[in-house]
Order: structure tokens, then C-alpha cells, then sequence
């Protein structure tokens, strides 16, 4: 008979605001695993953590700053950007994350999105990608993929989808990451990389919603989606950006995964006119 | 200097740290002033992909611990009610100016407008109160947008100058006090923490209702959250919470409003016919009422300087009496301010009302001033 | 109290003209004065005119309606404002970009642009034209607007609008008054 440990301490402890739980998130879902990496790579930043500020927009990812012991702040729907990088411009010593959905940051803020990137802002934006709007239930968005069910799309969504990572290097960041949540270590330790990184850095997660888009998608539970992404995915760092297209319902297309661009740039500090580096 | 001018003076007056705007006529020159002026006192400029994103912005740094600004016209103004709604919300103190201009949508961008002004009151979805100055003169600008700033801060609430193109763009002396002589309100900040201790940071007294503010950085920790939030400014879906933060949010401007009320009075004692006018339209009620006392009218100017609150309880005083006074409200919009009257005297006044483009001369006031008092 | 219109074209340096008669004002004067400006959309081009109300006392009105003395430095801007200038008001022209009506008796006209051209500096026709605007009419004091000038300018052209603004001030006295 296995006997019960409790155990006194726990090393993300301080991370969290142990009287918030209960979360929100669905069984399945695969944002606590990203808010996980999330606080992990925070501790090994070697950055304390009264240094470290989380802002989201709305949606279930932009929960996870109301989790996390730091400062914290849960915005408008698709405005983390812009109140981050007000934030970010007052204080330049702090380190600030972005952490939200992809229909808040590529729909409704998308125009802050490409923005920011262009003008290369020191942000770390983290963006959630389940391929819907999980919170009202299941709704088509910016990367639903093409002919894919959703609840404002019943009979197969006839838009094409964004493929972030093409999207983001494209408009300006200096840094892009693909990784799922079942990649957990390469995935803290893409986040851990950006907080020692000046400028824009994009990190986009791949994650479960069985609720909203596995089950009317023939995807199934949290579970099998993350058997999915352990057949499927192929780490290519030097992978051809717009050849990422991802549709987890074709089971001939690779998942592509990856650390794909890393440069460096002067970041963005509005009244410091930057050395311009040569183009060669 | 120019009324726009005087405010961005006015701004860095009042240590403004970070100004976030678009460019949009006719306020643009605001924007065009700090861009210069604010590096060189070690404030930041940004300018933004658009009022979204410049109303985001200017929260973003007033938790970071500036005092923040954006300046913009009605099409912006519009753009800009999400994120006044996340000020309110979130309690984050913040000015913002409207430099209004001919309108609804993109209307008369290069002529005068008084019409936002109950969009400065109900813009934002929600029950919520602000506060609104409205300048008669770039001096003035220069002073309320100083003012704004303590305001903003005493409150915890966004503060808006509702200016007009006629006021941001005239050009008169401004007089600039030395540094030495401005002083300004500090924010009420929570004291220091040592360690991870937890702390409410909505909570107040229950008598200024104004909780204390947590900057970022500073190891606080604090979670702010535009949804409805308790006192530890965590998420909840209390009906009674709610009820409680909404009526808290709306109560510490109304029940203060005896301390933030301004108006000026001008020869209101004898008055037998009280003009209401604001902004650029209070110049020309001025000439109107002076031009009506030469032919022996008792005519006065009650000016509001806040739009919101309004000065309800002044013009009730105003009203009571024997004799009936004859009112009159004069504004470049079709009679929103009018209906504020109305409210609080509980009878039509008698307007004089024009959907902008253009100021209404002293010699219209008078003939209808003249007639209210017949 | 005096309510000034400067009218030309855009380019011309128009509201620099209410800018300085204000500032000569305000500053050295010590008289009220309000500045407006109408505007279109063009930044270059177009109608353009400064509006200048000057008075010992607070002004409340800003506007000027009836101007008591219309400065035209366009042919366009004559025809417009003409109507509006009070009865008795000193109407003065640039006599080479405008010309009056027959049956137009007194007005004051000097050529200032050719002026300005003449002395190699075509861009400070206005400075010009203020220079016989301040001899003719008295609205502001020749020191205060010296002064507003040498405040106003970039400190390298100081020197040479003060040249302009004097071949305007002498030209005045020279010039017949109210002549046709």
C-alpha cells in the first residue's frame, strides 16, 4: 500500500499565489504546463522576482499573470502589448513578459503586435496558440487552420491562418521560438534565453484545448494531443519559416519546432537615436 | 504661445514622465512639443500605432510610477474609451486631452467642436466617474493641465481636458510660474513591504475611498485585473463585490465633488439672466453678457470649469429665489450641456446651439440672452 | 482695442507676421493680445490668414469679425476680406500682388515683395510689409517689434529681417498716404 507524502515546500512556491487556486483552466489544457515553464524559467533568470512583471490581455492564457507572484497585470482584450511596452519604457531595469492567447494578440492586437516588433521593444511575449478562443467557448480565430471546425465556423473555417513564427520574424523580432507543451525543457529554456535578451523576443506554444478545439476537430482529449505532438514534431532550428504552416488535423504535415532566429538589433528606447548597423 | 503649446508645457509642469499619442488635427502640436521638449528633461516620448494603443500605453506607465499623458481629438477620443474604461477599472491615474474638433466621425478636423462632452462623461462602457476641465484660454490650459495631473493622482482616476480647436490653436500670453512655485500632489503609495508579506491593494479607509497604489517593481507584487476584483485585487464573480467596487469607483468622485467642482462666476450677483457656456463659447458668452448689461439687462456668465463633475449644486443655489431666473446655455454642440441644466433646474433653459465648425458670435448670445430675459 | 487680419497665401510667412505683432504686444507692449489662424487642409498653398486682436484690457472674444486694419498680400485675400473691414479701417496692400478696386479710395500699398527681392531676401517680404504696417498704423511700437523680432528669428537672421523690417518702416515715410 503507497503512503501519502505531503510535502512542506514546493521549489515554485514563491512563484505562485497559492490562494488563487483552483485555476481556471480545463483538464487537458496545456497553459499550466506553459505557466510552469513560464515561472521556472523566472526563478533561473537569475533575475528576482520582485524584478519581474507579467502582463496579459484577455482569454484563459492571460489568466496566468493572476497566478503568478509577481507584478501582475491583467489587461483589456488585445492591449497587453501597448500597456507593456508603456511600462517597460517607464522602467527599463524590469523584465517584462507578455503572456497571452493568439486571438488577443494576433486579431484584436494585431496592429500592436507588428508594432512593437518593429520598433523592437524590450518584450518577451509569450503567445499561447490553441488554435481558438478557448474562454467563449471554441470560437474561429486567427490560426484556426483552414476547413478546421469551430463554433463560429460549422462547416470548416474558410479563412487562412497566420503561421506566427513567419509572421513575427517578418515584422521584426529579434527572437522566434516554436515549442508545444509537451517540450517543456526546450521551451523554459527558450523563455529563460529572452530574459537575458534585449529587444522583442517571440516564443510561440503550441498547447491542448480539448474543449474548444480537439474534440469538435476529431483531435480528442489533452492527452492525445500531446501523443500527436510527440509523433509529429520535428525540431529544425534553421527550418524554413514560411513553410510552418501547422494543421494538427493533416497527419502527413510535420509539426515544425525550433529556436529559428536569434539576432541582434538595437532595442527600442524612444529619445536615444540608435547606431545604425550596416546592412551588409 | 498656443493653447496646445501651453498644455505640453503645463504636462512638463507638472513632472509629466511619459506622453503616448497619434497624430490627429488639431491636437497634434502637443504631441509635435514633447516630442522635443520631453527628452530633454528625461521624460519619454512614444509615439503609438494608434489611440489603442496610445490609451494602453500611458497606463502601462502610470503603474510603472510616471505621471502619463496622450493627447488626441474626437476620432481618437472614440479609439481611446476601452482603456479609460481599464483606468477606471484598474484605478490608474492618467490625463488625457481632447482637443475637440468638428464631429461625429472624421467631420470638421481643422474647425472648432464642443460635441464630446458627454462622451467624455459616458464614453466608456460601464457606471464610472471621471473628471473633466474644460479650458477657456491657452493660460488656462496651461493650469488645468497641471492641475489634472494632482487630480488624477488624488483620485486615482483618469482626467481629461476637454479642450476645443479654438482654445488649442489661439495664441495669447501664458504666464509659467517658476519651478519653485509649483507644487504637486504626491500619490498616496502603500507603504514599503520587507519580504514576501501579502497586502490589500484595494482596500481603503472607507472614508476617502481612494486606495493606495502599488507600483511596479517596487516588490509589491500586486495583481491588477480589469475584471471585477475584492480587495486584494483578485478576480472574482461577486455579485456584492461588484456592486461594492462599482459604487466605490463612482463614489469617490461624487461624493468629493465639492473639492473637485470649479466654475467661474462673472457678474452673476445681480444676474437676472444666467448664460452657461464652456470653452471657447464662454469667451463670446462674456462679450455677450457685457454687450447686454450696456442695454441695462442683468445678464451673468456661470462658466463650468469641470465639465465632471458639473457644477449641479451651484446652479440649483443660482436658481433658488423669488424670482425666477431666465437661463441660457450657449455651446458648439445640439444641446448636450443643456440637458445637464435642465436636469438640475427641472425646466428647459433656453439655447443657443450650433453643431460646430465655428464659434458662435457674442451678438447671437446677446439676441438670445436678450429674449430668455424678456 | 484693434482687430488686425494679416491675408495672403500660404508660404508667405503670414502667421509669423500675427506671431510677432502679438509677441510686440505682449511682451513689449504690454498690451492683451489673442492670435487665431483659419487653416485648410494644404500645408502649402491655399489661402492663409493670422488674426491679431490686440487691447489694454483682457480680451474675451478671441475672434476677429470686422478687422479694423487688413493687411493683403495676395489678390485673392483682398477680394475675400475686403467686405469685412470696418468702415474707416486702414486697408494695406502689397502694391505688386495686389490690385485694388477703382473704386477703392484710401488705402496704403508698398511693394514689399519687390522690396524683399531687391535686397536678396525674397522670404522676408512680410517682415517688410510689417515694417510698413508698424509706420502706418501704430498697433504696436517699432521697438517692440524690433524686439519681438530679434526674440522670435533664428538668432542668424536676426540681423537681416531687422534690415527688412527698416526698409519697410522708412518706406512708409516716404510714401504718399492714402494714395490712388
Amino acid at each position: 500500500m503507497s503512503k501519502e507524502t505531503v510535502v512542506a515546500r514546493h521549489p515554485l512556491d514563491e512563484l505562485f499565489r497559492a490562494d488563487r487556486f483552483p485555476h481556471i483552466l480545463c483538464p487537458g489544457c496545456g497553459i499550466g504546463a506553459a505557466m510552469h515553464c513560464l515561472a521556472q524559467a523566472m526563478t533561473e533568470s537569475g533575475i528576482p522576482l520582485d524584478r519581474h512583471v507579467c502582463v496579459s490581455g484577455i482569454g484563459c492564457s492571460s489568466r496566468v499573470p493572476g497566478y503568478l507572484n509577481v507584478d501582475s497585470y491583467h489587461t483589456t482584450h488585445g492591449r497587453s502589448i501597448p500597456f507593456a511596452t508603456g511600462l517597460a519604457l517607464v522602467r527599463p531595469d524590469l523584465e517584462v513578459t507578455v503572456f497571452a492567447g493568439d486571438g488577443d494578440l494576433f486579431a484584436i492586437g494585431g496592429n500592436h503586435f507588428i508594432h512593437a516588433a518593429r520598433r523592437n521593444v524590450d518584450l518577451n511575449v509569450i503567445c499561447i496558440n490553441n488554435f481558438n478562443y478557448g474562454m467563449t467557448g471554441g470560437q474561429a480565430g486567427p490560426t484556426t487552420p483552414f476547413g478546421a471546425k469551430a463554433t463560429t465556423a460549422p462547416f470548416g473555417n474558410w479563412e487562412r491562418p497566420f503561421n506566427l513564427p513567419y509572421l513575427a520574424s517578418a515584422v521584426g523580432a529579434v527572437f522566434v521560438a516554436r515549442w508545444t507543451t509537451l517540450h517543456v525543457r526546450q521551451l523554459k529554456e527558450a523563455v529563460r534565453s529572452v530574459m537575458k535578451k534585449k529587444g522583442f523576443a517571440f516564443i510561440e506554444v503550441l498547447s491542448p484545448c480539448p474543449t474548444g478545439f480537439g474534440r469538435p476537430n476529431g483531435i480528442g482529449d489533452g492527452l492525445e494531443e500531446m501523443e500527436l505532438y510527440r509523433e509529429r514534431c520535428v525540431v529544425d532550428h534553421k527550418a524554413s519559416l514560411p513553410d510552418m504552416d501547422i494543421d494538427l488535423r493533416d497527419k502527413k504535415r510535420p509539426i515544425v519546432l525550433g529556436n529559428f532566429l536569434n539576432l541582434d538589433r538595437p532595442h527600442y528606447q524612444p529619445g536615444k537615436i540608435p547606431q545604425e548597423t550596416s546592412h551588409g | 504661445m498656443s493653447g496646445d503649446h501651453a498644455c505640453a508645457e503645463g504636462s512638463l509642469a507638472a513632472g509629466l514622465g511619459f506622453f503616448a499619442g497619434y497624430p490627429i488635427t488639431p491636437s497634434t502640436e502637443i504631441a509635435e512639443h514633447l516630442a522635443i521638449r520631453l527628452s530633454q528633461v528625461g521624460g519619454t516620448f512614444a509615439q503609438m500605432e494608434d489611440e489603442l494603443g496610445s490609451m494602453a500605453a500611458i497606463v502601462g506607465a502610470s503603474v510603472a510610477g510616471a505621471r502619463s499623458m496622450t493627447a488626441t481629438s474626437g476620432p481618437g477620443f472614440s479609439l481611446m474609451m476601452e482603456n479609460v474604461g481599464l483606468a477606471v477599472m484598474m484605478e490608474v491615474p492618467c490625463v488625457v486631452v481632447n482637443v475637440q474638433r468638428g464631429s461625429p466621425s472624421t467631420g470638421l478636423p481643422t474647425a472648432v467642436g464642443q460635441a464630446d462632452v458627454m462622451q467624455a462623461r459616458w464614453g466608456s462602457h460601464g457606471d464610472y466617474a471621471i473628471v473633466a476641465y474644460s479650458p477657456a484660454s491657452p493660460q488656462e490650459f496651461f493650469d488645468l493641465t497641471l492641475r489634472a495631473f494632482d487630480t488624477a493622482d488624488t483620485y486615482r482616476v483618469p482626467v481629461f481636458l476637454m479642450a476645443d480647436e479654438v482654445v488649442g490653436h489661439m495664441t495669447e500670453r501664458v504666464v509659467i510660474p517658476p519651478a519653485s512655485r509649483i507644487t504637486r500632489v504626491q500619490r498616496k503609495r502603500l507603504p514599503r513591504l520587507k519580504g514576501n508579506g501579502r497586502f490589500l491593494s484595494f482596500h481603503t479607509n472607507g472614508k476617502d475611498l481612494v486606495p493606495a497604489l502599488a507600483h511596479a517593481g517596487e516588490g509589491y507584487r500586486a495583481h491588477f485585473t480589469s475584471l471585477t476584483h475584492d480587495e486584494r485585487g483578485y478576480p472574482t464573480n461577486s455579485p456584492d463585490v461588484h456592486d461594492r467596487l462599482v459604487r466605490r469607483l463612482v463614489n469617490k468622485i461624487k461624493l468629493n465633488a465639492g473639492r473637485i467642482v470649479e466654475a467661474e462666476e462673472y457678474r452673476l450677483k445681480d444676474a437676472e439672466v444666467v448664460v452657461v457656456a464652456y470653452g471657447c463659447m464662454s469667451r463670446s458668452a462674456r462679450r455677450a453678457v457685457d454687450m447686454a448689461r450696456e442695454k441695462g439687462i442683468r445678464a451673468g456668465l456661470l462658466r463650468p470649469v469641470t465639465l465632471w463633475p458639473f457644477p449641479e449644486s451651484r446652479l440649483r443655489e443660482l436658481d433658488k429665489g423669488k424670482k425666477k431666473k431666465a437661463f441660457v446655455v450657449a455651446e458648439l454642440n445640439l444641446g448636450q450641456m443643456a440637458r445637464e441644466v435642465e436636469r438640475c433646474i427641472g425646466r428647459p433653459p433656453a439655447t443657443l446651439t450650433h453643431a460646430g465648425g465655428k464659434v458662435l458670435e457674442p451678438e447671437a448670445v446677446l439676441e438670445v440672452l436678450a429674449e430668455a430675459g424678456r | 482695442m484693434v482687430e488686425i487680419r494679416f491675408a495672403g497665401y500660404g508660404g508667405q510667412g503670414i502667421a509669423l507676421m500675427g506671431v510677432l505683432t502679438g509677441r510686440a504686444a505682449t511682451l513689449f507692449d504690454g498690451k492683451e493680445a489673442v492670435l487665431t489662424q483659419t487653416y485648410g487642409p494644404e500645408a502649402r498653398g491655399g489661402a492663409s490668414n493670422a488674426d491679431v486682436i490686440l487691447s489694454d484690457k483682457a480680451i474675451d472674444f478671441p475672434l476677429v469679425t470686422r478687422p479694423n486694419i487688413l493687411v493683403a498680400m495676395f489678390q485673392e485675400a483682398y477680394r475675400r476680406f475686403r467686405p469685412d473691414l470696418k468702415a474707416g479701417g486702414v486697408l494695406v496692400l502689397d502694391e505688386a500682388l495686389v490690385k485694388p478696386e477703382e473704386k477703392e479710395r484710401s488705402f496704403h500699398s508698398i511693394p514689399a515683395t519687390r522690396l524683399a527681392e531687391e535686397m536678396g531676401l525674397k522670404i522676408a517680404a512680410n517682415v517688410v510689409m510689417l515694417g510698413f504696417f508698424v509706420r502706418i498704423t501704430g498697433a504696436v511700437t517699432k521697438r517692440a517689434m524690433e524686439e519681438a523680432i530679434r526674440k522670435t528669428v533664428k538668432p542668424k537672421v536676426v540681423e537681416l529681417n531687422l534690415k527688412a523690417f527698416d526698409a519697410g518702416f522708412r518706406w512708409a515715410e516716404k510714401a504718399p498716404v492714402g494714395t490712388k
